[in-house]
């Protein structure tokens, strides 16, 4: 079944008289247990529609179906709580609260969702454990590394056990080898059972995916499926 | 949204809160100020407000108060001196009257007085005033023993030679020993001490109280003539009724002295009302300064604390982003902030309570009196309140924040 289905999504901004087409005519739709790269250049639209997709924002115009549920229509209360239940975001810049533990950062999607504290700490816990930050549950997030912030934001993500996880641009802020690391653990969640969105502009990333949808200038260029079995082809020169 | 959701939130409130304070202890203590200033000037005026009340209550009695005293000269407005000089004067037989036929008061007591040497063992003190009244002279007079007792019933229609002593004639005349059962003359005669009266020369008491010896009436009349004028003191049955046991008692008396209908008293009926205007206006000052002093140091520290709040929220822009994006409504974000404002606000609060703490300690040495637990509650409510309707404003841009831009805050 479709966790998520879109029909030509726009999103147009107003910026003084001139509009900004920052998506147009959007349409796809993407399965459960999906791991899906989107890809394209500086502002071709990729976080417009990432932000739309985790329900942060809504479409101008077009419709936006959520396991089934249209959610283009949903006051912000309704938003929120599909956020707070069914999706899991990691950002380019961890987004951690800076004055939390690690476990509390991890914990916190689940006060929103009225989990009572003793649950809530075993979740968290778990979570933590999942992402090898068992040792560090108490460290505020500047006295964590880069990689280890981003774990303990994954963590927070998978907390609440989401239908997707929407991932922009993870590795961005991490050098190679932690990027690595963190695309390692995305892909053993994948191979979990999480249905996985990543934002990216880096080839190498996307190929961790299985799916890679290309934007270009707010519209789908290419929406191709990745053979995982073919070995990634070196460029030979002609 | 369930109870449980709404404790979580917050209790999560309450502890970002603190966080946030901790986070910035100069700036938080700097900002409450105001809060701290007008919290201090309302539990100190309800101390003192308090501690008036207390002290009037306590010395309604002392002061007479609640005790109308029938006299031939009126107090005050004396502009018609030969017109008081020329009435009859006040006799027993009035007091008789009034004794039967009073139905709105407590206790009544006669009063005649005279200046005669008052000895004991050759030795006398100054000028002390000899005062012949019954045994209800105490509790009309709102006082009580300091030690032995106040002459009976039995005693007082008997005249017997019996004496109670003021506190100050005690203390000059027995320096060192125990008045109780030893001889005074007075004048010519002997009377038995019996007891001696508590001091009253404290708050509001009249001090001059404390410079008599008291004898039952019937003696006093017996050594010293029964033909003289007399202070009647009537004690109400209850001082809201003031008014009316006055016009009772004036009832009485113009027929016990056969005022002919129509024409004008022939006695006064004075009472201690001035004082009680006294301490009305008091009261009144105080709490009118203490209430402009506290709403306007409100009023300070609550535009301090909007102003810091909107400071807070634009540095925790970010921060609302992410709430959001992991599920916080637009209420919780509300929340949040009003909890954070009314903590603000509480703290400020509670320095406030414990800086006029040894304050009041202070006005206790003027006024009996000390903080009430109820004055502390009350303000430390109203610093919550104050917070967290100044941080109204700054809680509602929060939750009204956009999450993509938010997020996108640096
Ligand atoms: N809040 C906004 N107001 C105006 N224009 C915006 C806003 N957000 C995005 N845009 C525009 O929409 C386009 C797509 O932006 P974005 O989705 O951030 O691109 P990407 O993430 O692919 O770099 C850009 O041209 C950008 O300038
Ligand atoms: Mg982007």
């Amino acid at each position: 079944m479709n966790v998520i289905n879109i029909k030509s999504i726009r999103k147009t901004y107003i910026m003084g008289t001139e509009e900004v087409h920052a998506l147009v005519d959007v349409s796809l739709s993407i399965d459960r247990g999906e791991y899906v790269a989107i890809m394209g250049p500086s502002g071709s639209g990729k976080s417009t529609l990432m932000n739309m997709l985790g329900c942060l924002d809504t479409p101008t115009s077009g419709l936006y179906e959520f396991n089934g549920v249209n959610v283009s229509e949903m006051n912000d209360n309704q938003l929120a709580r599909v956020r707070n239940k069914e999706i899991g975001f990691v950002f380019q810049t961890f987004n951690l609260i800076p004055r939390s533990d690690a476990l509390h950062n991890v914990e916190l999607p689940l006060v929103y969702g009225g989990v009572n504290a003793a649950d809530r700490k075993r979740l968290a816990r778990e979570a933590l454990t999942h992402v090898n930050l068992a040792d560090r549950m108490h460290h505020k997030p500047n006295e964590l590394s880069g990689g280890q912030r981003q774990r303990v934001a994954i963590a927070r993500a998978l907390v609440t056990k989401p239908s997707i996880i929407l991932a922009d641009e993870p590795t961005g802020n991490l050098d190679t080898k932690t990027g690595d690391d963190i695309m390692a653990l995305l892909e053993e969640l994948h191979l979990q059972g999480n249905t996985i969105i990543l934002v990216t502009h880096e080839e190498y990333i996307a190929e961790h995916a299985h799916r890679i949808i290309r934007l270009r200038d707010g519209k789908v260029e290419r929406d191709e499926h990745v053979d995982k079995r073919v070995v990634p082809k070196i460029e030979e020169p002609v | 949204m369930k109870l449980a959701d709404f404790t979580y939130e917050v209790r999560e409130g309450l502890g970002i809160s603190f966080q946030a304070i901790r986070a910035n202890k100069m700036r938080s203590v700097l900002t409450t100020l105001g809060i701290v200033i007008g919290i201090l000037s309302v539990t100190l005026m309800g101390t003192a407000i308090e501690g008036l009340s207390r002290g009037f209550n306590e010395s309604i009695a002392k002061i007479g108060a609640d005790v109308l005293y029938v006299q031939k000269w009126p107090w005050f407005g004396g502009e018609d001196w030969w017109k008081y000089r020329n009435r009859k004067k006040i006799d027993y037989s009035n007091f008789k009257a009034i004794e039967k036929q009073a139905t709105l008061v407590k206790t009544v007591s006669p009063a005649a007085w005279t200046v005669v040497p008052v000895k004991y063992n050759g030795r006398s003190g100054s000028t002390v005033f000899t005062i012949g009244s019954n045994h209800l002279y105490l509790e009309t007079g709102g006082m009580s023993m300091d030690m032995g007792r106040f002459f009976s019933q039995a005693e007082s229609d008997g005249g017997r030679p019996v004496v109670v002593l003021g506190y100050g004639v005690a203390e000059n005349l027995f320096p060192r020993e125990n008045p109780i059962g030893q001889n005074l003359r007075v004048g010519n005669s002997t009377f038995r001490i019996v007891g001696v009266v508590e001091k009253q020369g404290s708050f509001l008491g009249d001090e001059s109280a404390d410079n008599r010896i008291v004898i039952p009436i019937e003696a006093f009349f017996q050594k010293f003539g029964g033909n003289r004028g007399i202070q009647i003191s009537v004690k109400a049955a209850d001082i809201k009724n003031l008014e009316d046991t006055k016009e009772e008692l004036r009832g009485i008396l113009r027929k016990a002295r056969r005022v002919a209908p129509g024409a004008e008293d022939d006695f006064s009926i004075n009472q201690q009302d001035l004082i009680i205007q006294k301490f009305n206006t008091i009261g009144g000052v105080v709490a009118g300064i203490g209430i402009f002093i506290t709403a306007l140091s409100l009023f300070v520290g609550a535009i301090g604390i909007m102003n810091i709040m909107f400071v807070s929220v634009t540095e925790r822009t970010k921060e609302i982003g992410i709430r959001m994006a992991i599920g916080a409504r637009r209420g919780t974000i509300l929340l949040q902030f009003l909890i954070e404002a009314g903590v603000l606000s509480l703290m400020g609060g509670i320095i406030g309570v414990i800086i006029a703490y040894p304050l009041s300690l202070l006005i206790n040495q003027v006024l009996p009196t000390s903080m009430p637990l109820s004055v502390v509650a009350v303000a430390l409510l109203l610093s919550i309140l104050v917070g967290m309707i100044s941080g109204f404003l700054p809680a509602n841009r929060a939750s009204k924040l956009d999450p993509v831009e938010a997020l996108r805050y640096e």
